[in-house]
């Protein structure tokens, strides 16, 4: 079973977001890499159907910028086989990162019997790559997976929506599964594990090799800035017993008849 | 005029909320409604009210229950029947999922989850949030029409005076194609309540919660307040609620009209997810919490004693 992941390199979450003096973009400079955290899991999901389904590959593909390829290493580092990158900017459209990995996965010359994503990148937030490639690949998907079983070529996929409610997709491969936290628990990638990730082949692709130019840019960004700093509000010390009742009492009424929200 | 068509979704013969905010804030472009499978009269008529032209019902069996491939392709089939330079949507569960797909049948680029937006010269200039809602962006969509967006639950808000619409009912035979991933079944939540991304109220549960059984206050008090409950992310990662419940850039972003966090110290990645609700009640042992900074009202004083005493004041206020 060739299995392919796609995986971004996005900001730490604890990444204080600046944005660019002529607002085009944040600030990257100083930003520490991670592999965006639901693709942790589409790895995670990846190594354990290779583990059980013996002689599959596991190969992880990411479109982005070169300064750093932590993603891809710790994937492999994980366990993936093999790595390609397709070389841009870090800020390209959803339609152009998924024509990107579409465009990665048929140079590769292997055929994709399932493809495995994160939900959604935590930097853009766009949700859109997995369904959008798998429109591209005409494959049937299932996004914000929180279960995942394969059986041969049947896979039963779990869908949170809203409520926490779930829908059970029977499909078959090829397909694609976006993946959410709760699906599995990854892996630390091992020392022996690094060591060997570093010997692991990374193929580096640019975006004209998989056929994608600027013409493909569909959503445009601009006026990146920091959402407005409320005034500060109101601070009640409240740990006295005795003052609590009235404390309360006074921000339940400024709920009602100052902020109207009750 | 920009000709725009909106996808909206109903549940329990209501239509979901977020289709009146977008076509309150369409007003003055002609727009149709469309929706998959039958819609009550009294759905019509608020759609109409709210500025809907022709209200298009797609009907087929093979879409009794939601399937991305098989609405995006009765979607993709209507439109190419049809001609709209905009198609709209709610970013809810289903909007998410199958709008992406629909966007790729055309080639064509799509905005998610704006916050905000406006019509020039009948071209769409969008706001979203990007890194969880650290930062904020315009956004604009280029190359091959129609050109799709989908709005987030409650940012936009709902219209004081709508102009109303027509509102023609028209129904149509819907061409799902094929379909390779089926629902075999759907298990229902632990609670019928709004989700957290569309609930108007909602009551947030930290570390501080201690443990699982204690989020019943918050269940409690909720009740009262008819929000949601929900979780930041320490308290998910230490088993006191499932993932479904977090709050924050790993889990769903919120922007409800009233939150109220509780023993939450207020970590960058969870003011990212909560800090657009509109006004934040916070309450905490420490007096330098950072949820502080965001809070229009911060309690300092133990949640296990606040929480009930607030119940109490709401239970009076509300009855």
């Amino acid at each position: 079973m060739n299995i392919f992941v796609c995986v971004k390199q996005v900001p730490d979450t604890e990444t204080k977001v600046i944005p660019t003096g002529d607002g085009s973009y944040i600030e990257t400079s100083s930003v520490k890499w991670i592999m965006n955290p639901y693709d942790e899991f589409a790895v995670e999901q990846a190594l354990l159907l290779k583990a059980s389904n013996p002689g599959s590959t596991v190969t992880v593909v990411r479109v982005g910028g070169v300064k750093d390829t932590e993603a891809l290493r710790t994937a492999m580092a994980m366990g993936a086989d093999e790595a390609i990158l397709v070389e841009s900017i870090d800020n390209l459209d959803s339609y152009m990162i998924a024509k990107s990995i579409k465009g990665a996965i048929e140079k590769s010359g292997k055929t994709a019997d399932l493809i495995l994503a994160g939900k959604q990148a935590i930097d853009d937030d766009c949700l859109q790559v997995p369904q959008l490639l798998a429109q591209m690949l005409d494959l049937p998907s299932v996004s914000i997976a929180v279960g995942f079983e394969a059986n041969g070529n049947d896979i039963v996929a779990k869908r949170e929506i809203e409520g926490g409610a779930i829908e059970v997709y029977n499909l078959s491969t090829p397909c694609l599964v976006a993946c959410n936290k709760g699906l599995n628990t990854p892996r630390y990638a091992s020392l022996p594990g690094i060591m060997k990730a570093k010997r692991k082949p990374l193929t580096q692709l640019s975006l004209s090799d998989v056929g994608v130019s600027d013409d493909d840019r569909r959503v445009v960004y601009s006026d990146f800035q920091l959402p407005p700093e409320k005034p500060a509000g109101k601070k009640f010390e409240a740990t006295d017993e005795a003052k609590q009742p009235e404390i309360v009492k006074e921000v339940v009424q400024l709920l009602r008849n100052e902020a109207k929200v009750i | 005029m920009a000709n725009i068509l909106v996808f909206t979704e109903s549940t329990n013969q209501h239509v979901k909320s977020v289709t009146l905010e977008i076509l309150g804030k369409l007003n003055g472009q002609t727009t149709d409604v469309i929706h998959i499978g039958d819609l009550s009269e009294e759905s019509i008529q608020e759609l109409a009210k709210h500025g809907a032209q022709n209200i298009h019902i797609l009907k087929n069996d093979q879409l009794n229950n939601y399937s991305p491939e098989g609405y995006a392709n009765a979607l993709s089939n209507f439109i190419k029947a049809n001609s709209y330079d905009y198609v709209f949507g709610g970013a809810t569960s289903a909007g998410k999922d199958f709008f992406p797909r629909l966007a790729g049948m055309f080639d064509a680029g799509m905005a998610s989850e704006v916050v905000n937006f406006l019509f020039e010269n009948d071209e769409f200039h969008g706001t979203r949030p990007l890194f969880a809602g650290k930062c904020l962006a315009k956004v604009k969509i280029q190359g091959p029409k129609p050109h799709f967006v989908t709005v987030r639950p409650n940012a936009l808000g709902l219209p004081e005076s709508p102009e109303a619409g027509s509102g023609n009912k028209n129904e149509v035979a819907a061409d799902s194609g094929s379909i390779r991933a089926t629902i075999k079944e759907i298990i229902k939540g632990a609670s019928e309540k709004l989700d957290l991304t569309e609930a108007n109220i909602i009551v947030s549960g930290g570390r501080a919660m201690k443990n699982a059984e204690n989020f019943k206050i918050l269940e409690e008090l909720a009740d009262v307040l008819g929000a949601t409950v929900g979780a930041s992310r320490a308290a998910v990662d230490s088993g006191y609620a499932p993932h479904a419940m977090q709050v924050g850039q790993t889990g769903k972003t919120v922007s409800p009209s009233l939150y109220i966090a509780c023993g939450i110290s207020g970590a960058i990645q969870h003011l990212a997810g909560m800090r657009t609700s509109k006004v934040i009640v916070a309450i905490n042992t420490d007096p330098d919490a950072p949820i502080f900074t965001k809070a229009d009202y911060g309690i300092v004083g133990d949640l296990f004693q606040i929480v009930p005493i607030l119940k109490e004041e709401l239970k009076l206020l509300l009855k």
